[in-house]
């Protein structure tokens, strides 16, 4: 079947079949940030945006997505730079095949969370899992992300 | 030092923070045909005949290749230094499946679908075997898991493939049961620790072309590159000039990717169709047919007198090295060599073990290599001697633990040349607040916090055997080229090995470019496996600087017209000290391109008589529920001595990460078999690796000691880091509520039925 969304901004359009995954269909169009980690939905490597929303792309039949925004990390580029700034100081990304799908999940926090806690920050990303850093330094860098603006400069992770 | 000892990003950071495609998924021919297997559903059975027929007519079908296919020369998939300890006991495909989930036929097609379904339409007629899944039942049994003639062992390891055998071995030093029988206090029991997957989170997989000279490429997520080209060679039995191996980032290794699991399947069929294919493993075959923790049982006797001095420790190791031998041999030796040693006052020891083969998943490399296992075993038993003696644990350990200067019998009767394991333990329990918290805590709502303590030790590379080695080239402008052929796994070696490198040759790190690593142009290393990188390979980039400073002196000086003695290098320019004369390294380096006979580049290479072990202590303080058995991980501090930080925020993230592992492995993680030998930890649903909301808080210091072999005082962090929770959450636990936990995981049921 024809299929038309808006990836990364822009019209997309792909030939698919009734049982392709979202997955697989946005690394076929060359958003090899997604990862694949499971096979039971349960790691977050494959997090993007639909709508706005962060869903699990293995999970996502690619007809579902007919008419919607998918957004992947390729079109988060800046904001992802930003925060991996924080993350790379901490030495936190380590393989970093799961900060993709951290990362997206991370940058839909920040909107949907005001000022969150560190519990509140773990209950957010459980689904996110990463078998290298142990968490501890993602979390130091994702509170100090968060705290960036009040710190004073938003440009500080920058310099 | 400007670089060395300093949190530097990582060199690749930027590419993995915005998604690049730079993992060996990503990177793949888009033509490439898709490979997969099909799996015995029988732990052990013989293959009478595969019907290919209506599975090779489904459109887009390549090949299909059974046993009948393969050479039948066996090899060994582990990634060690030739001749491997590990016996050569593995075909491509045998005849012969001796657990469930050991591949039948390689399919190869156009599209996954198609292959999918080829998979279902073979149909294969098997003779169905009585398995012998016991490891306890294993030796000596009539059922035999590799009966075959030219099942060879190239080492003296002990092995015997008509008794089930893959290593056996003793080593002692004293009279151990007499010290034993002379001691005032004794714990004799046995501990389990059972498979643990490492769990990384890019499956295995790799893709293979032929290239331009008629070669095989094969491009792979391994953490062994150049043994990678030798096993190709060895399975496809190819000579091994016709083999290149291509590492690019890889998803996370922990030891799995030490094992060259699934390269050849790709490879073979590139091989025989000459086209390029890839394999990507599902999660669930990197669950059940790949290589995870031995699973082993040890028996633990340890004497101690009235005093407090542990006299002797006795340990035997049966190992499970499940369907085929990789590492099998050598895992074990770490359960002893790394956890006696800690104690520096024995009189006597013995240290034997047997490992077994059984018709359950072939094991393999997982951080630790072993020393988890026995570190478990022995500072367990530590815990319970202390508990038999009323006395604190840390104390115990503080009148009994190896001190620097002092030869360790138990570890190839090395000397601790460096040793800050005194430091660490008086940290850590500053940090924990050890003497306010020990025993335990009753919190007064049903739940009572207790607190353990172990301590840990690893090697730095294996002695005489790692080697590492880099080049370093001049380039236009002066820009330097590091090559190696250590594979950063995501650990940072790329990026330490670097920092090392601007230290010796006084430059920035955008000075240095680095490479991955590609068998055909990266000079040789074994690996990164063994905790070997920074200590061995670290060396290398030191001795390779070294060299190319004296080169760019030499050089300099000529220019100059001076003496090399008269000539300093500041990193920027050469200056003659007599005449103030000087000359940039730009100019000496754009020089070198033209009309140059001496090339600005150098190539060494290291290998250590010796592995100085890095040392840590662990405490964990838990919280258990008296009603359920429910233990919740509160704090956990480690305090580590791996020589001088290289790079403290990488080292710190290893350690949290090691300990997080660690964590899993004491509480959640189990491999569990059916009656029939099914895996049913087949995903990560049921194997459950922690997520953020299992750990509790990680904190972790340095407490360094100065490893004068290592290059600027270091030894290795990469493995040791996993070691101390198993142990330090058992005894906390204990303290808790009481019971001994002496088989993993660590789970409520346990903890509720030793508690009633």
């Amino acid at each position: 079947m024809e299929l038309h969304f808006i990836l990364n901004g822009k019209p997309a359009d792909a030939l698919i079949k009734a049982d392709t995954i979202l997955l697989d269909l946005l690394r076929e169009k060359g958003c090899y940030s997604v990862k694949r980690g499971c096979d039971t939905s349960g790691c977050g490597l494959c997090t993007v945006l639909i709508n706005g929303v962060p869903s699990l792309s293995c999970s996502v039949l690619a007809a579902r997505v007919e008419g919607k925004q998918v957004t992947t990390l390729e079109g988060m580029e800046r904001e992802a730079a930003v925060f991996g700034e924080f993350l790379t100081a901490e030495g936190a990304e380590q393989c970093g095949y799961c900060t993709p799908g951290l990362i997206m999940n991370i940058l839909a926090m920040e909107k949907e969370l005001n000022h969150p806690s560190e519990e509140e920050v773990k209950e957010y990303l459980a689904g996110n899992l990463c078998r290298c850093s142990g968490y501890m330094g993602q979390m130091r860098a994702i509170m100090k992300y968060l705290n960036r603006a009040e710190g004073g400069d938003d440009s500080e992770a920058c310099q | 030092m400007k670089h060395v000892n300093r949190a530097v990003p990582k060199v690749d950071a930027r590419a993995i923070v915005t998604g690049k495609p730079i993992y060996t998924d990503d990177l793949a021919p888009k033509d490439c045909l898709i490979v997969k297997v099909l799996r015995s559903p029988h732990a052990h059975a013989l293959i009478r005949h595969v019907k290919k027929d209506a599975a090779l007519k489904v459109p887009g079908i390549e090949a299909i290749f059974t046993f009948e296919d393969c050479p039948d020369k066996r090899f060994t998939l582990a990634g060690q230094t030739y001749p491997e300890p590990s016996p050569y006991d593995r075909l491509i495909l045998d005849q012969r499946v001796r657990f469930v989930g050991d591949p039948v036929a390689i399919v190869a097609g156009e599209t996954e679908a198609a292959v999918q379904k080829a998979l279902k339409l073979l149909r294969v007629d098997y003779g169905v075997l009585e398995p012998v899944l016991d490891f306890r039942k294993a030796l000596d049994n009539t059922i035999l898991v590799h009966p075959e003639e030219n099942w060879r062992s190239l080492c003296p390891v002990g092995a015997d493939n008509h008794r089930n055998l893959c290593a056996q071995g003793c080593e002692a030093e004293g009279d151990v049961e007499q010290v034993l029988a002379e001691c005032d206090y004794v714990v004799d029991q046995i501990y389990h620790t059972k498979a643990n997957q490492q769990s990384m989170m890019e499956n295995f997989c790799a893709y293979s072309y032929v290239d331009t000279y008629d070669r095989l490429t094969v491009v792979s997520s391994t953490q062994v590159p150049f043994h990678a080209r030798r096993i190709l060679a060895h399975a496809l039995d190819i000579p091994k000039a016709k083999v290149r191996v291509v590492k690019p980032r890889i998803g996370g290794g922990f030891g799995a990717k030490q094992t060259a699991v699934m390269e050849m399947y790709p490879a073979f069929v590139t091989w025989k169709t000459r086209k390029p294919a890839k394999m990507v493993f599902t999660r669930e075959e990197s669950l059940t047919a790949s290589s995870p923790r031995h699973e082993m049982e040890m028996h633990v006797r340890v004497g101690a007198d009235k005093s407090g001095r542990i006299r002797a420790i006795a340990l035997h190791t049966l190992s499970n090295t499940g369907a085929f031998g990789e590492h099998g041999p050598t895992t074990v030796g770490l359960s002893g060599h790394k956890s006696i040693p800690l104690y520096g006052k024995l009189d006597a020891f013995s240290f034997t073990y047997d490992v077994v083969y059984t018709n359950t998943m072939a094991a393999g490399a997982y951080r630790g290599y072993g020393a988890t296992q026995g570190i478990f075993a022995v500072e367990s038993a530590v815990n319970e001697l202390a508990e038999k003696m009323e006395m604190d644990p840390t104390v115990l350990r503080e009148k009994n633990m190896v001190k620097e200067g002092q030869i360790m019998p138990a570890y190839y009767h090395e000397t601790a040349t460096s040793c800050a394991l005194d430091r660490c333990m008086a940290r850590a329990k500053e940090m924990i607040g050890w003497d306010e918290k020990y025993p335990c805590r009753d919190m007064g709502n049903g739940k009572v916090r207790g607190v353990g303590v172990a301590m840990a030790m690893q090697g730095s590379g294996i002695a005489n055997v790692d080697t590492g080695s880099v080049t370093i080239k001049v380039n236009d402008d002066g820009f330097y080229s590091l090559m190696i052929g250590a594979s950063d796994m995501g650990t940072g070696c790329d990026t330490i090995l670097a920092q090392m490198a601007c230290d010796c040759l006084d430059c920035e790190m955008e000075n240095i470019i680095v490479s991955g690593v590609d068998t055909d142009v990266s000079p040789y290393d074994c690996g990164s496996y063994a905790s070997s990188t920074t200590y061995v390979t670290g060396m290398a980039v030191v001795k390779a600087c070294e060299e190319l400073r004296d080169k760019i002196l030499r050089r300099g000086a000529a220019k100059l017209g001076c003496s090399m003695e008269e000539v300093e290098f500041d990193g920027n320019s050469i200056t003659c000290l007599a005449t103030k004369k000087s000359v940039t390294m730009k100019d000496l380096a754009n020089e070198s391109l033209c009309g140059n006979e001496d090339a600005l580049e150098v190539t060494a290479a290291h290998s250590s008589p010796n592995s100085p072990p890095p040392f840590m202590v662990g405490i964990a303080e838990v919280e258990v529920d008296r009603e359920t058995g429910k233990i919740e991980p509160v704090d956990y501090v480690a305090v580590v001595d791996c020589g001088t930080v290289i790079n403290p925020s990488l080292a710190r993230v290893q350690t949290e990460g090691g300990i997080a592992q660690g964590i899993g492995m004491a509480l959640y993680e189990d491999v569990v078999y059916s009656a029939k030998g099914k895996d049913y930890s087949n995903s990560l649903m049921q194997y459950r690796i922690p997520t953020r909301l299992d750990l509790g808080n990680v904190r972790v210091d340095f407490e360094s000691s100065y490893e004068e072999q290592g290059p600027f005082g270091a030894k290795s962090i990469g493995e040791i880091v996993i070691n101390t929770p198993s142990p330090a959450i058992a005894s906390a636990v204990h303290h808790a509520v009481g019971g001994y936990y002496r088989e993993l995981p660590i789970t409520p049921e346990k903890v509720y039925w030793e508690t009633r």
